[in-house]
């Protein structure tokens, strides 16, 4: 098994397959990035570095915007990343992304 | 199973021109006053007679009223049930009449008694346990028939999602709903919540503008839900348990929950909770994420059978479809054997590949289409629960 997953090249992060320990060197598909802490099964390992109020990347889609700088080799996680969707929460939420609309299938 | 090189599975064909998977002997309660007795009588001749306790029925505004009667008359129309008992206290909102009748438009014996006039708990027991035995002998003689697999209305579920559902299981199961529709079949997809972040994918499969345009309005709604109560839906939406996994935000968990729609089929409409699932392709419910609320709503719309991907592990089932589990980690498949019916984690640790993951399930979707008894129905797993938006009164 790989230790960790790239799902889509846009991704910057990986998916840990089993738990990393700090130091482990993963090669990606020819990019090797070290990890800098422990990352549980299952979560998310910086691929490069992601500035923050960068987009998090994963499915090659947004998943979320880095609260903080991360460095490549940082688990990535509800300390450093922040949803943009159902944000009650903040004064001035997030607009919903307006997704294109197909068009229909007879043109009209 | 394949006849003339077209898959199909054993059905029980219906006057009405539906085809159900499973025939049951329907008992509603009305009203949650009636709950216990309707148990007690659908336990009698068990599992082929199956109970719908709920919490509603009475105390109810309009529009959450409505909900609650077209669900359980959704239940009594399903082709997955063979015959109804309505099972009334005598003075709720919700008609037992009504409900009978639906049954009765849909081809199935129906009878009615109540609590009120038939003198209380234990003779409405007696003669509600004589009746459902009779009704039951009356469905033994029904035979299945072999039936196209177009004739299938799969309904799309994840629960307790962690980092191998969007991977391993949810993928495995959008490859079947593509097949599925490739073939002329159709797949339900609920839980609103579980979209957001991902809509902008299925909006572009629309095969109309109205639906693209339902999609973002239900998906918006959720979100102003969340912004009238002031908080964040995180904690909430990832839960505690997908945080856990590694799930950081409900965009994360929508890309991979939404795999469970396939990658090509397309999105005909939109529709509210419990109604009617009408088209070929994909139709999105409008649902809560809670798992059972969500099932409830989808076999409501015509789902004869469920396929549940879990990473953690949910028992989970439902009165009238069976409910097929599937995941993706190893760790579960072995700690919640009893309620899995089919482990892909052979994708995880690459000894399997997605298409034979998916092959895999395509087959079992229609071995338990055709009769065979699912871990949840095995367990006893019947939960139902309707969804409700507003207040009791």
């Amino acid at each position: 098994m790989k230790a960790a997953l790239v799902i889509s090249e846009r991704d910057n992060v990986a998916t840990a397959l089993q738990p990393l320990d700090d130091g482990r060197v993963l090669d990606l598909g020819g990019v090797s990035v070290a990890v800098l802490e422990a990352i549980p099964s299952g979560h998310k390992v910086a691929i490069r570095a992601i500035a923050a109020g960068e987009p998090v990347i994963k499915y090659g889609s947004p998943i979320g915007t880095a609260t903080a700088d991360i460095a490549a080799g940082a688990h990535v996680h509800t300390h450093n990343v922040a949803s943009g969707r159902g944000r009650g929460d903040l004064d001035e939420p997030a607009p919903a992304a307006e997704p294109r609309l197909a068009e229909p299938p007879d043109g009209t | 199973m394949t006849n003339d090189k077209r898959p199909g599975f054993l059905g029980y064909r219906r006057s009405d021109g539906r085809i159900g998977t499973r025939n049951h002997v329907l008992v509603v309660p009305t009203v949650i006053c009636s709950a216990v007795v309707a148990e007690r009588v659908a336990a009698s001749a068990a599992p082929v007679a199956t109970a719908l306790p709920h919490l509603a029925g009475c105390g109810q505004l309009g529009p959450d009223m409505r909900v609650t009667h077209d669900t359980l008359a959704a239940y009594c129309a399903h082709p997955n049930v063979g015959a109804v008992l309505v099972i009334a206290l005598g003075c709720e909102q919700v008609v037992a009449q009504m409900l009978a009748e639906t049954a009765k438009r849909h081809g199935k014996p129906a009878e009615i008694i109540a609590i009120q006039s038939e003198g209380g708990t234990v003779r409405t027991t007696e003669k509600g346990t004589r009746i459902v035995q009779g009704l039951a002998e009356r469905l033994a003689s029904t035979e299945r028939d072999w039936c196209d697999v177009s004739e299938l209305v799969l309904c799309l579920k994840c629960g307790g999602s962690d980092y191998t559902s969007g991977l391993a299981s949810n993928p495995a199961l959008g490859r079947v709903t593509d097949r599925l529709v490739d073939l002329g079949g159709s797949a339900v997809l609920g839980e609103v919540a579980e979209i957001m972040g991902a809509e902008h994918l299925l909006a572009a499969r629309a095969t109309n503008p109205n639906a693209a345009a339902q999609l973002i309005q239900i998906i918006r709604r959720v979100e102003s839900e969340a912004r009238s109560l002031g908080l964040d839906i995180r904690g909430t939406q990832p839960s505690p348990g997908n945080i856990r996994g590694g799930l950081t935000t409900i965009e994360e968990k929508s890309l991979g929950a939404t795999h469970k729609g396939g990658e090509r089929a397309p999105l005909e409409e939109v529709v509210g909770y419990s109604a009617p699932i009408r088209h070929k392709g994909l139709t999105v419910m409008d649902t809560p994420g809670l798992d059972v609320e969500a099932v409830t709503g989808m076999v409501g719309g015509g789902a004869q059978v469920v396929v549940f991907t879990t990473g953690l592990g949910t028992p989970t089932g439902n009165p009238i479809a069976p409910v097929i589990k599937i995941t993706g980690n190893a760790r579960t498949a072995r700690q919640m054997a009893d309620n899995i019916d089919l482990d892909v984690s052979g994708i995880m640790a690459e000894t399997e590949t997605l298409d034979a993951s998916a092959d895999r399930l395509f087959d079992e979707v229609l071995a338990v289409a055709s009769g065979r008894e699912t871990a949840a129905e095995r367990l006893g797993h019947r939960e139902f629960a309707i969804h409700r938006r507003n207040p009791t009164i």
